[in-house]
């Protein structure tokens, strides 16, 4: 009996410890593999702006491929990642993802990107702390787009009406070209979306 | 650490390394770095996508 409760104790705190390990090592050790993939696909970006420099389009995308670069002033002058086409876990791995079938960078209807709040570098981790009028700059191959903040909120995953060409009215057509962030909330759990949404203000000449 | 005839895998482990304490505490160590290394670098990034982990988390 002792026997046995000591080999039950044992593989317990051994299991305990690997356990605590993997929960580090999602929230620390799954940006490695973002980070290694973002370095790949923003060099890719920045070849193709510098191609296609007097290109007009938005290019073909596939899935997983690099489509444009966010940036985010309000959190830092450094926060810069590579979109991806498409949302799976696989995707979003790599960096915030494009929603299939929602519209491309300045287009009329909703351009919609997910990514991670927890783990895998986390890229909107901080979208919580954006304030109506803060800036989202999208660089895509054929422009610079510039969206203000307009409004955010905390949803039921079920919301899928956010993803709208006009959120909350599915079946409204779209007049504005709108950008709309999601993410998991609270942090740490898959509880609830957080949602920003944003309106495209200025379209200008990219610059490198 | 008390030597003794139960089961218990440390314990055996720790018997079985070779050397004065010092040594076997630094063997020992090195085995703990082996087996975190293995599990950071090659199991969790094996296991992680394979758990029902929610997409977005």
């Amino acid at each position: 009996m002792r026997t046995a409760l000591r080999i039950v104790g044992e593989l317990s705190f051994t299991f305990g410890l690997v356990l605590l390990m993997f929960c580090a090592y999602l929230l620390w050790g799954t940006g490695s593999y973002t980070t290694q993939r973002q370095r790949a696909l923003q060099q890719q970006l920045e070849q193709e702006f510098g191609q296609e420099k007097e290109s007009r389009g938005l290019g073909r995308v596939h899935l997983g491929g690099a489509l444009a670069l966010l940036r985010i002033p309000r959190l830092g002058t450094d926060y810069k990642y590579a979109i991806v086409e498409g949302t799976d876990a696989e995707q979003l791995r790599s960096g915030p993802g494009h929603y299939p079938g929602t519209a491309m960078p300045g287009q009329i209807g909703n351009f919609v990107i997910s990514a991670h709040r927890t783990t895998y570098s986390a890229p909107f981790n901080r979208i919580d702390e954006l304030r109506r009028g803060d800036d989202i700059v999208v660089d895509a191959r054929d422009a610079r787009y510039i969206y203000r903040v307009s409004q955010k909120e905390v949803v039921d995953p079920t919301r899928l009406d956010v993803v709208d060409p006009v959120p909350g009215h599915p079946a409204q057509r779209p007049s504005q070209a709108l950008i709309t962030m999601t993410t998991c909330n609270p942090e740490y759990s898959a509880q609830q979306r957080l949602i920003v949404h944003g309106v495209l203000v200025t379209r200008e000449a990219r610059r490198a | 650490m008390i030597a003794t005839r139960e089961p218990d895998m440390y314990a055996f482990i720790w018997r079985r390394l070779p050397g004065g304490t010092v040594v076997r505490l630094v063997v020992s160590l090195l085995l703990v770095g082996i087996a975190a290394a293995l599990l950071w670098y090659v199991v969790f990034p094996w296991l992680e996508p394979r758990l029902p982990l929610d997409g977005t988390m």
